[in-house]
């Protein structure tokens, strides 16, 4: 991959990549994120087995994180583009179908502004359905 | 930032109630099958008060049984009697107002004074208003010719699926289960984990009033208890309340098992104050000073949060002046205490969000004109999640500005003219609630006609009169709740088309 070249939209703690490491032992695959909207646990990021939630071509993929594809809804991106995002975890109960939640735990997202530098050289985005495309040529 | 000292009345008694909850299937309590409960934290000081039954596939699958051998009995039931069983739902919250009002305030971590004078008398009427409708509720009936009559009859839809969001826990789970026991359907509720007590509390007091497994509730995690109940193919209909990712798991779900689904996802809800707001320093500039500061209520976590406070240019300083003076004035503190007027964020990982907002919202170059920290509260709540009002001047481009916070945080921004005011209050992907305050007899019905939100207060906000329907456009979902209409989300309609003619057609 030529990605290194990028700046990268989204980013990891070290405390969500052991989460990660624990999901996938435990549920055996491969996992992926969608950033939520909207009220409640909105505004948070959701974990699933890979392939769980049907991504299409409203879809933007962000990038893969520690080998998650990331994956946010065209509407919502328009607004969160120039915003570097970074995955997180921390103490707390949410609701949604996030997997982590049994574990009192919950992915969170920390954000901050590019800069007008990082901008001209931000990983190009893929939709959700070409993503889908390319994972079957694989 | 300093430590606020309290000052205020003590907190009331706290009710006693259970140190673990079962699930309530098919009128009874019923271990879990894993044998695990999970603690309920509450937000008031972030330590456990009760236990909640860890529910599963298994305990799902065991509620959906209950709900379907109760459906063939109650589908049949006469509306006059369950109108009489919600009515006595209704009296029994009424006499049991006080005890249901300090535990949904323990669990969810909203004032008392809130959940005493809007949650739980809202939670009764919205049983009677069910109740009442119908009584009166009638089907159609049409002669299309001499011979030809066609009867368009109501049924119920048969056991459905409700999953139920923490912000207020028992009106919420009301919202649902009222119109869906009213229309004939049998029910399997999944609260939200971070709230899965009061209603149980509820379940307590009424579980002899309903036949049993006409309403069943259990409790869990989203991934453990909320999805088998989803993607169930035994339900009928799911109803949701949440975000917008779990809305659309939701669906796919529902798409598996070609079900209707209702859902109810949220929205950045605009609050316009036109020009002719400032006309007068009158009672009405005091009422819309309130409505601007309604964006704290319960804390921000309501759907229709009015979390962007569009003004016009012309009035800003003098409106914005009394609105940050009267958001300073709240009052926060323990939520149990009768003179606090803010209480707790439900949960740690709330907390953490909403605070991960007033970051990206500095960040983004947002002034700060009021608050815009955590609220360190003392007097054993240091350990609680507590956020001073806030109050954000910005455009709205601006992350804050677009994203439901879900948090005691509004951010504002001018306008010249009605349709810059307009052009703003629909730049976003939401459509649930919006407020317009206005003098002006011709604003008063155009604006709200052109603004895309599902729910418009005019001259008022966050009223929630069972008798209005309430729901979103765009991206905040579809279907209503609340309103007679709701029945209609729980039934089906059988069409009789019915021949009194004696004489064949003709074609064979």
């Amino acid at each position: 991959m030529s990605d290194n070249k990028y700046v990268p939209r989204v980013l990891i703690s070290d405390a969500a990549k052991e989460t990660i490491d624990t999901l996938k032992k435990r549920f055996g695959t491969d996992l992926m994120f969608h950033q939520s909207g909207g009220c409640c646990d909105g505004s948070s990021p959701m974990c699933f087995e890979k392939g769980d939630f049907k991504v299409g071509a409203s879809d933007i993929w962000l990038g893969s994180v520690y080998g998650c594809d990331f994956f946010m809804n065209q509407d919502q991106f328009e607004y969160w583009k120039h915003t570097q995002l970074t995955l997180d975890i921390t103490a707390g109960r949410g609701s949604s179908f996030s997997i982590e939640i049994p574990m009192g735990i919950r992915f969170m997202i920390r954000s901050r502004l590019f800069t007008t530098e990082e901008l001209e050289n931000l990983i190009p985005t893929k939709t959700g359905e070409e993503i889908l495309e390319e994972n079957e040529l694989k | 930032m300093s430590t606020l000292t309290l000052s205020q009345s003590k907190p009331v008694d706290r009710p006693k109630i259970k140190e673990k909850y079962d699930h309530f299937i098919g009128g009874k309590w019923v271990a879990p099958s894993s044998g695990e409960y999970f603690d309920n934290i509450s937000p008031i000081d972030g330590k456990p008060f009760a236990k909640a039954a860890r529910g599963n596939k298994a305990d799902v699958d065991l509620a959906l049984d209950a709900a379907h051998a109760a459906f063939p009995s109650w589908s049949k039931t006469s509306p006059a009697q369950r109108s009489k069983l919600l009515n006595k739902v209704a009296d029994i919250i009424e006499e049991n107002l006080e005890m249901l009002a300090r535990v949904e305030t323990i669990d969810n971590g909203k004032a008392l004074r809130e959940t005493r004078a809007a949650d739980l008398p809202l939670v009764i009427d919205h049983f009677r208003y069910f109740a009442g409708v119908i009584r009166a509720d009638e089907s159609s009936i049409s002669e299309h010719d001499e011979h030809t009559v066609s009867i368009a009859l109501h049924e119920p839809l048969g056991v459905v699926g409700q999953i139920i969001p923490w912000n207020f826990p028992l009106l919420m789970a009301t919202w649902k289960i009222a119109p869906a026991l009213a229309a004939g359907c049998c029910t399997v509720v999944k609260p939200a984990e971070q709230t899965p007590t009061s209603i149980m509390v509820l379940m307590e007091l009424i579980a002899d009033v309903l036949p049993p497994g006409v309403l069943n509730v259990v409790t869990g995690f989203g991934p453990e208890a909320g999805k088998p109940l989803a993607s169930s193919p035994r339900i009928a209909k799911v109803s949701f309340t949440g975000e917008t990712t779990t809305g659309r798991l939701i669906m796919q779900y529902a798409s598996e098992n070609l079900i209707p689904v209702t859902m109810e996802l949220g929205g950045k809800s605009p609050n316009i104050f036109m020009k002719s707001v400032a006309d007068a320093d009158d009672e009405f500039f005091d009422k819309a000073v309130e409505g601007a500061v309604m964006f704290a209520l319960n804390q921000g976590e309501i759907c229709t949060c009015p979390s962007r406070i569009l003004v016009h240019e012309d009035i800003y300083d003098v409106f914005m002046e009394k609105v940050i003076e009267r958001t300073k004035a709240i009052k926060m503190g323990h939520p149990l205490a009768e003179d606090t007027m803010m209480g707790a964020q439900a949960s740690n990982d709330q907390y953490e969000k909403i605070l991960s907002y007033m970051d990206i919202g500095k960040q983004e170059g947002a002034e700060v004109l009021c608050g815009g920290d955590k609220a360190s509260l003392n007097s054993g709540l240091e350990t609680g999640y507590y956020i001073q009002p806030t109050i954000f001047k910005g455009n709205n481009k601006m992350r804050i500005f677009q994203e439901e916070i879900f948090g005691p945080v509004v951010s504002v921004t001018t306008f010249k003219t009605t349709e810059e005011a307009i052009e703003i209050a629909n730049d976003t992907m939401y459509g649930l609630g919006a407020g317009l305050w206005s003098r002006d007899a011709h604003e008063l019905y155009q604006v709200p006609r052109a603004i895309q939100a599902g729910r418009v207060w005019v001259n008022c906000y966050h009223n929630y009169p069972a008798h209005a329907p309430f729901g979103g456009y765009k991206k905040s979902g579809f279907g209503r709740e609340n309103h007679l209409m709701m029945l209609d989300h729980y039934r089906q309609t059988k069409n009789m088309l019915i021949s009194y003619d004696k004489n064949k057609l003709g074609f064979f």
